[in-house]
């Protein structure tokens, strides 16, 4: 009923190509991002903010980085946490050596730095494939952490061997580092997330985004209608790996405010590889749905059997919780969240018929 | 020249300098790389008979050797207990199928991977809730491992060789022998393989998908008991030790994912490899603990030239 899409009809090739060739879901996106800009930061006491959606955010941007590599061009990463890292570590430098530096700048550059490493790490890409090139991607994630951790210039020789976010200002207001509001760094992460999620979208559904399908659906065929392999796979991993520094230094900058090289390691990366695949590989909107769920559920956990009374140490649960609910979700839904969100959309378009 | 001479000529120097040094790191190369091997062993198991990458195998070591020495401590006997872990091994191989690969079957490989990631961290939480996460010691003397130590002194030097790593090497020797004769001889191993080269062909030939299944998890669980009661004897037994399955990931990728004599070459070659590494290059060049990433590094250039690993199948592909 709300879906009903009598009455609109496509009377061009362009309407029939466009983004949103249903009315609603520009609707529905407008709503989304009237709440996200104007509701949330009125309404969010500061620890809604700080635990729940500026790490949504930022984990969905990381994921939708490898979502991009993964979901779309095919190729399998384990190496993500570590890429992560490469951008924060990228844009502290920038910051410490050029202190005058925008941060919106810096933060822009120390993509470029991860996106350099992608695609170093990425050339064995081209020769080895499936299970192989994730073991490959492993390489990067355990050489990157030892390497933050023994290459005592990245930190600026602090005794401590972690990295300290300073002050930042920009047009007079502190954006990052202790000073700064949650509601401040709140838009800042969100205005970010919002351009290069629009920024991906129109990636992946132009040339260089079916490119990349056709490569990850079968890549020899890809190959014999023309398309460069090696140009194909490169772009998607240094695509991939900007967008996943960027997170990364927005992860440190405008979330942790510190980091330890061992913030990096595997699990974070396994983190945002649930992401992508519990909210549907090969798909945007996942992303978010992902994050959400993930980011959420630890929350709902820590808080939920002390409202009943109980007193569980919650770490423990929360491994357990958490890895039943990807069994369980994996088992449900195998193409993710996103996926539901499908279904739920072509039954209200059909409603009240049922086919 | 000095870096040139630091790199390529000093470490050399220092091996024919110290024979006895040389060899005793290489036998503790060789003690971690039959680890490595055993672990790699599970994971290619599992992988021949379901092309199912199981990242659970780090966790199953744990937990076994969690299970075997919690039973201890509620004063089971040892050799009891030993036998009571493999019952739990057993039904945590039922549990799985059952619970986890049926409803998965004909799922796309990462899928299946995500779901075993999903099996460890669920691992991860159920061992801590039932044994606690201190760290324990593994109950060596109980189950008749000898704990003292031979020297022995070639080249005028002094070689210090444990015993119960010298258990542990003819222990995985042995535990290999019988698995290959198993795999090779028995029925049930045929089975195994033949589900490994065709899963349709193997169903319509009568052979049970559900039941070798069970029975390859199973075994993937009685070498993760073996490899807990070794490496646990020498590390002890704590959730830390989940971080050597990612140590079996680059002898897979050098051995190759199907391939079972690639996975004990490789183990072993790791092994070995990575500690030279570390004791001649990485730690007075680099800082040390470099044992974290030389394996994967190795691998990778390895793999360069030979993308199916050195002794996997070779890719054929078809379109």
């Amino acid at each position: 009923m709300l879906y009903r899409t009598a009455g609109q009809f496509k009377t061009s090739y362009a309407a029939d190509h466009a983004l949103f060739p249903v009315k609603q879901d520009a609707w529905l996106l407008m709503i989304i991002l009237f709440v996200a800009f104007v509701v949330f930061p009125l309404t969010a006491s500061e620890f809604t903010i700080n635990a729940l959606l500026v790490p949504v955010l930022i984990y969905s941007l990381a994921a939708l980085g490898l979502n991009i590599l993964t979901g779309y061009a095919g190729q399998l990463s384990l190496g993500t946490g570590a890429f992560m890292g490469v951008g924060a570590y990228a844009c502290y430098k920038l910051i410490t050596i050029f202190p005058e530096m925008n941060i919106v700048i810096a933060i822009a550059l120390s993509g470029f730095f991860s996106a350099a490493v992608g695609v170093a790490f990425g050339l064995p890409s081209l020769r080895i494939k499936g299970f192989y090139l994730a073991i490959a991607t492993l390489a990067a994630q355990f050489f990157l952490v030892w390497l933050f951790e023994k290459w005592a210039w990245l930190y600026n020789y602090a005794a401590s061997g972690a990295i300290q976010v300073p002050n930042i200002e920009m047009f007079g207001f502190t954006v990052a580092g202790p000073g700064a509001s949650p509601v401040t760094k709140y838009y800042f992460v969100l205005i970010v997330v919002t351009l290069i999620t629009w920024l991906a979208i129109n990636i992946t559904r132009g040339r260089i985004g079916r490119m990349w399908k056709s490569v990850r659906d079968m890549d020899i065929a890809a190959e014999l209608v023309g398309i460069n392999l090696m140009r194909a796979k490169l772009s998607a991993f240094a695509v991939s790996s900007y967008i996943v520094g960027v997170s990364g230094a927005l992860f440190v900058f405008l979330w942790r405010g510190a980091a330890e090289p061992n913030l990096f390691d595997i699990p974070l990366s396994f983190r945002v590889l649930f992401i992508a695949i519990i909210g549907g590989l090969g798909s945007i909107l996942g992303n978010y749905l992902g994050a959400i769920l993930i980011v959420a559920l630890p929350v709902i956990i820590g808080t939920l059997p002390a409202f009943f009374g109980l007193s569980i140490s919650s770490s423990t649960v929360e491994h357990m919780i958490v890895g039943a609910t990807i069994i369980l979700f994996l088992i449900i839904e195998p193409h993710g969240l996103a996926r539901f969100w499908q279904i739920i959309r072509e039954k209200l378009i059909m409603w009240p018929f049922p086919h | 020249m000095e870096t040139l001479y630091n790199w390529f000529v000093k470490p050399f120097q220092d091996m024919v300098s110290a024979p006895d040094f040389l060899m005793q790191v290489l036998w503790e190369g060789l003690v971690s790389g039959v680890l490595y091997a055993l672990i790699a062993l599970g994971f290619v198991l599992i992988y021949k008979s379901s092309r199912i990458f199981n990242f659970a195998q780090g966790i199953m070591v744990v937990f076994a050797a969690l299970t075997l020495v919690g039973l201890h401590e509620k004063g089971v006997p040892a050799y009891i207990a030993l036998v009571l872990t493999l019952g739990v091994m057993f039904v945590l191989a039922a549990v799985i199928e059952r619970v986890v690969l049926r409803p998965l079957v004909n799922q796309p490989d990462i899928i299946l991977f995500m779901a075993t990631i999903g099996i460890t961290l669920f691992l991860i939480g159920f061992g801590e809730i039932i044994f606690g996460g201190e760290n324990k010691v593994m109950i060596t003397e109980q189950l008749g491992i000898p704990t003292g130590s031979f020297t022995f002194e070639p080249f005028g030097g002094f070689v210090l060789i444990e015993q119960k790593d010298l258990t542990a090497v003819i222990g995985a020797i042995l535990l290999v022998l019988v698995l290959l004769l198993f795999l090779n001889k028995s029925k049930m191993g045929r089975a195994i393989r033949a589900l490994g080269d065709d899963h349709q062909a193997a169903l319509s030939v009568g052979i049970s998908l559900s039941t070798i299944w069970v029975l390859v998890w199973f075994i993937a669980g009685v070498i993760a008991l073996a490899t807990g009661i070794v490496w646990g004897a020498r590390a002890g037994v704590s959730f830390a030790l989940e971080v050597i399955a990612y140590k079996a990931l680059p002898v897979l990728m050098l051995g190759g994912l199907e391939s079972v004599s690639g996975a004990i070459i490789g183990g072993l070659m790791i092994g070995i490899l990575e500690k030279l590494f570390e004791i001649y290059w990485g730690q007075p060049l680099l800082g040390g603990n470099t044992e974290t990433w030389f394996a994967f590094m190795f691998a990778l250039i390895v793999l360069l030239f030979r993308p199916q690993g050195l002794f996997g199948e070779k890719i054929i592909e078809r379109v």
